[in-house]
């Protein structure tokens, strides 16, 4: 580093003065003390931000990532279903937040009239695929109706009016001692193929797939 | 001296014309004395801040001809937010942010709590009054055409604020988790899963995942009292000091007066 003492002003090759060397200047340097012990300091600055925001907002985005614990519901005997008509159940669908995290769930066995299985199992949520409001099942019209804004589904679940997008979502179903359980919701398209579950709003099937992701911890479909 | 030269102290009054005299009328020394007291304590605090010229550059601003009252609805609908403010402080003092406690804990503010139920519906109804004159505010602006040149960056403050007061709204109204509340916010939370691409990702950090649960409330609680009034006090200082920095424009039925003669008045 060369002295204080050698920034004098030299005269210029036009004969003008050239403007005095910072302090410090030696010859070939790319840039002054000051400009580098600024890039430093914004550095400083620039990690000590960081060190204190990425933590937090990983806290505050975290839960998103967490993987539901995979629960099978008991909701009574087999014999209790039949193949005509929905029996109502409710299931714990969130814990620890009292009767806000129960959800009502439709259940019938599969009906030969539709080419079912008739030792299959169907859980239709009540969760209406429109905004998510509770659908009612009416024996007398076959059909479920969302009281929010006027969404009507079939017997399957299928859209037959109103703003939906999708048929409703349904459960995964299984028969153990006797009992039929209830187990991981799942989302369908308009055929009724299963896919990973949605929120209510987002169309499936097709390129609706990849515009409306699923979550990175929802289990598969079955 | 007439009153408000008693009550205003001299480092704050509107700056005398020159030549003028501000203090000293000839009074009794022992009165005279009395009177410099606040004026000692301001000139004070005043030496060692400097904010006089800010305060009187503030208190005493031009203001254009026509100035009417449409003009205070954006000092009330910062006065709305001050009530939101207060009210909030204190309501927050009751209330418990958890699924299991919250109503109880609201029921207890408006059943129990003296005044408790004044001051909750204080703001309630002060919500949605300060929408409604937000919106007034909105209205003026646009029709009197003062978001124009060089405005524009307070008009985008303001739509801004306006969001923020809508994020407040939303927010607020998970709190009292009842089942207006609660589906309330099943349906906007799904409005906000509606959007492709970022919108399930959106509405899971709204949600804290899948559902809302436990862990929704306190995250509202959070964003209502703390994150979005925070950004809002911010906001707002930028607001006003633009409008205190550009001055407000006069009505549009008011024509600038353009004749040569008045011109020729202001060049002499």
């Amino acid at each position: 580093m060369a002295d204080a003492g050698d920034n004098k002003s030299v005269t210029g090759p036009g004969g003008e003065p050239e403007k005095p060397k910072p302090p410090g200047y030696f010859k070939g340097e790319s840039m002054t003390r000051r400009t580098a012990f600024m890039a430093l300091g914004q550095a400083f600055g620039g990690v000590a931000v960081a060190a204190v925001t990425l933590p937090v907002v990983g806290f505050a985005v975290a839960p998103m990532f967490e993987s539901p614990q995979e629960e099978w519901q008991a909701v009574g005997p087999l014999d209790d279903f039949t193949s005509d008509t929905y029996r109502q159940a409710v299931v714990t669908a969130v814990r620890d937040v009292g009767e806000a995290g129960k959800t009502t769930v439709y259940v019938r066995r599969g009906s030969a009239d539709l080419d079912e299985d008739p030792e299959e199992i169907i859980a239709i949520s009540s969760r209406c695929a429109h905004l998510g409001c509770p659908v009612r099942f009416y024996p007398s019209a076959g059909s479920f109706i969302c009281p929010c804004h006027g969404g009507v589904y079939d017997f399957e679940g299928k859209v037959t009016g109103g703003p939906p997008v999708r048929p409703l979502d349904r459960f995964q179903t299984r028969v153990s001692a006797g009992q039929v359980e209830i187990g991981p919701r799942y989302s369908v398209t308009s055929q009724l193929e299963p896919v990973r579950t949605r929120d209510p709003a987002a169309f499936t099937g097709g390129i609706w797939e990849y515009l409306y992701p699923p979550r990175p911890t929802t289990p598969p479909a079955p | 001296m007439g009153l408000r030269d008693a009550l205003i102290p001299a480092p704050l009054r509107k700056p005398g014309k020159p030549g003028e005299r501000v203090n000293g009328d000839g009074a009794s020394p022992v009165l005279e004395r009395a009177k410099e007291a606040p004026v000692d304590l301001v000139g004070w605090v005043d030496e060692r801040t400097g904010a006089s010229p800010f305060l009187t550059g503030l208190l005493f601003r031009k203001v254009p001809k026509g100035t009417n009252w449409f003009y205070t609805l954006g000092s009330a609908t910062l006065f709305a937010f001050v009530v939101q403010a207060i009210t909030g402080v204190f309501l927050a003092m009751f209330y418990v942010p958890s699924t299991t406690e919250a109503y109880d804990s609201i029921t207890h503010i408006t059943e129990d709590v003296f005044l408790g139920q004044f001051v909750r519906g204080l703001h309630i109804w002060g919500a949605t009054v300060m929408v409604i004159v937000i919106f007034l505010h909105m209205g003026r602006t646009f029709f009197f055409g003062a978001y124009k040149y060089p405005r524009e960056l307070n008009w985008v403050i303001g739509v801004v604020l306006l969001i923020l007061t809508m994020i407040m709204g939303l927010t607020g109204y998970l709190l009292p988790f009842d089942n207006r509340s609660y589906w309330a916010t099943v349906v906007a939370m799904n409005i906000t899963a509606s959007g492709p691409v970022v919108g399930p990702y959106l509405a899971d950090f709204l949600r804290a995942g899948a559902e809302i649960g436990e862990t929704t409330l306190p995250r509202f609680y959070a964003i209502h009292m703390l994150l979005v009034p925070g950004l809002m006090f911010a906001l707002i200082g930028a607001h006003l000091y633009l409008v205190v920095k550009l001055g407000t424009t006069a009505p549009p039925w008011l024509r600038a007066e353009t004749k040569p003669k008045s011109l020729r008045e202001e060049q002499v």
